[in-house]
């Protein structure tokens, strides 16, 4: 909304030769501009900051790098436990950074108070293996219950119905999640030991459940939308030929409107791995390096969570949390990207022409 | 059994998992709502909104905590509201609306909108608690603590991060449902562009700017992640008094006494009250926002 270029008179132009017809006005314009731009420059400087705190650990040592890199890796390529592997390796690395730090360098890498004690702390595997158990069971629950309560309301329920589910899902969405992890902690968690008969009272499977609580809001809302995308023709082809209803919501409207499901999916994936209050409540936190889904887990989030309001500014426990805060920034970050990415050019271009 | 009969069967089965899931998140939610109601409403009386925590938290009420939770989104909103409003009217009066500055901005807004709490808290420690309040400290009182710890500002002012997105959204929405005439009718008549912003655009999105304001100010109340370690109190028998004091607040209070109390069981009525108040804030407060978009969205140019 750029406004139309006025020719201004020489007579008013003003010393400096700008236009200074109305001080005011210019004094407002910068300072709208000038507030905007604090905004954003503050936006940036999360990206900054996040990662400013983490990078000495990034880059102080060569073999630090080796090791972050390691983590990406395992994280990106499921739960396939090679931790065995590196773990020793780490653990040496750091120890050969406590070391230099008894030597005596004051650096901002490295105040190390307690390099011994709160070293086995530092293993990042077992808290990725735990957000990764979590974020699967609260996908697997609220995926489909997400997506097929979208179904429903997008093409076979009653207009009540839809009436009935929006403000519904509002609530849901609206629920804070300490409520939420109350909720898992108080309720949920004796019910389903008590189904189960199990040994520990949290556990990933609670956190996961109570976590799918929290994600249902997400899937079902980007997946409508995707779903309530899809062009009418589609509908009114299918029901030409023949298909009942249900048989075009199920083999037409939803395949057609995949891109924008798998969007809802990754979206819902990086609300539950970041999601921290529900897991710091329900979860038992207990770094465990075990397969089981009815075991204590301790996640990357509960984990900054429960243990940054104790660590000393800049020792290597506090950067490491950082480490582990970036790490969550990324994948959120990545998420997105790939999941707008998916609406955007999959499934917008899909129904280009085709409405 | 025929073709058409198993086909109909299928519908039949089709049609009730699909309706299962839908009226299964309502009976969450129904669920959910009617435990802590049942849990928490005998326990609320105006002596518990009323006063402070007794007996180690295992007695007494909750002011403290409301009073924090108050100051906390009042701070916020102050801050966040108008820069968020500000940022909104950058983008669509002063650039072009589709150029590739807005398009980026609204990228990282949307960006930001994605990342987990838990991060703007390690921001808010790193960037306003060591950072700036560090800098004051250095500055003006020679390295000696005071800002240079979690208080109630640097809460609010990291909640303000948290919630702009929410801001800026509503805003721009609004804005953008002010038709261009009314835009145009305004500058032909000599005013200038501030003066059209002003007593044209404006008054037409303060619906937008109220319904961002509640909405974060509903956000805020909820979330605790980003207070964890930036100003949120395990226990104060007083309210904040200075911009440098810690606060109690009602979600960091609910976490507190869920997991660290030292008698959970009997405290039970207690915490199912303190989660019920902080669940009838934040719905009166969303529904106050949706109730005030949907007005927005009827609204006077339609």
């Amino acid at each position: 909304m750029t406004p139309p270029s006025v020719e201004i008179p020489s007579s008013k132009i003003g010393i400096w030769g700008k236009p200074r017809r109305r001080p005011l006005e210019w004094l407002i314009e910068r300072g709208i501009r000038a507030t905007a731009f604090v905004c954003l420059l503050l936006i940036a400087l999360i990206f900054v900051f996040v990662f400013r705190e983490a990078l000495p650990i990034v880059l102080g040592k060569v073999k630090a790098v080796e090791i972050t890199e390691s983590v990406g890796e395992s994280e990106t390529y499921g739960e396939d436990p090679a931790p065995t592997a590196s773990q020793p390796k780490k653990d040496l690395e750091l120890e050969a950074e406590a070391s230099d730090e008894i030597i005596g360098v004051k650096h901002i890498l490295g105040k190390e108070w307690q390099p011994v004690s709160l070293k086995p702390r530092f293993g990042i595997l077992p808290l990725l293996l735990g957000s990764l158990k979590v974020t699967f069971i609260a996908l697997l629950f609220a995926g489909p219950m997400g997506i097929f309560a979208a179904l429903y309301t997008s093409t076979l329920a009653p207009k009540w119905g839809k009436e009935f589910m929006k403000p519904t899902i509002e609530i849901l969405a609206g629920f804070p999640s300490v409520v939420v992890g109350f909720f898992a902690l108080i309720v949920l968690a004796s019910i389903v030991q008590n189904l189960f008969g199990l040994q520990y009272r949290l556990n990933a499977f609670v956190g996961g459940l109570a976590m799918a609580i929290a994600v249902i809001p997400v899937i079902y809302t980007v997946s409508e939308d995707a779903l309530a995308a899809v062009p009418k023709s589609f509908t009114e082809a299918s029901l030409a030929v023949g298909a009942s209803k249900w048989e075009t919501a199920l083999r037409v409207i939803l395949p057609a409107a995949t891109p924008g499901i798998f969007a809802a999916v990754l979206l819902g994936f990086g609300r539950a791995f970041g999601e921290t209050m529900i897991v710091l409540m329900a979860t038992g936190n207990a770094a465990m390096l075990s397969p089981g889904f009815f075991e204590p887990v301790r996640t990357v989030s509960a984990t900054i969570g429960a243990e940054m309001a104790e660590v000393v500014f800049g020792d290597t426990h506090y950067r490491m949390l950082f480490l582990l805060g970036s790490i969550l920034f990324v994948i959120s970050f990545g998420l997105n990207a790939v999941a707008e990415f998916f609406v955007r050019n999959k499934l917008m271009k899909k129904f280009k022409g085709a409405s | 059994m025929n073709f058409r009969t198993r086909k109909k069967i299928q519908g039949r089965l089709f049609l009730f998992f699909t309706a299962a899931c839908a009226f299964g998140c309502v009976a969450l939610v129904a669920w959910i709502m009617l435990t802590i109601i049942q849990g928490g409403h005998a326990a609320i009386s105006w002596t518990f909104i009323s006063h402070a925590p007794t007996q180690g938290m295992t007695e007494g009420g909750i002011f403290p905590a409301i009073v924090g939770t108050f100051f906390l989104v009042l701070i916020m909103s102050l801050v966040g509201v108008p820069f968020g409003t500000i940022t909104a009217i950058y983008l669509n009066e002063y650039v072009a609306r589709d150029s590739r500055f807005a398009q980026t901005v609204r990228f990282a807004v949307n960006t930001l909108a994605g990342i987990p709490a838990i991060v703007f808290g390690l921001f808010g420690l790193g960037f306003f608690v060591q950072f700036m309040g560090g800098g004051i400290d250095n500055l003006l009182h020679g390295g000696a603590l005071k800002w240079g710890q979690p208080n109630i500002l640097w809460a609010s002012l990291t909640m303000a991060m948290l919630t702009l997105p929410v801001v800026i959204v509503s805003v721009e929405e609004a804005i953008k449902q002010v038709p261009r005439e009314l835009r145009e009718a305004s500058l032909a008549l000599g005013a200038t562009k501030w003066e059209t912003i002003r007593k044209v655009v404006l008054p037409n999105c303060v619906g937008g700017i109220l319904t961002g304001a509640i909405l974060a100010v509903s956000r805020g109340a909820g979330e605790v992640a980003p207070i964890l370690f930036t100003g949120a109190a395990y226990f104060l028998p007083d309210i904040p008094h200075k911009l440098t004091d810690q606060f109690m607040e009602l979600g960091y209070h609910i976490f507190i006494m869920s997991t660290q109390s030292t008698d959970v069981e009997g405290t039970m009525p207690i915490q199912y009250a303190t989660t019920l108040i902080l669940l009838l804030l934040t719905f009166i407060l969303n529904f106050s926002a949706i109730f005030l978009r949907y007005r927005l969205r009827r609204g006077r140019f339609a």
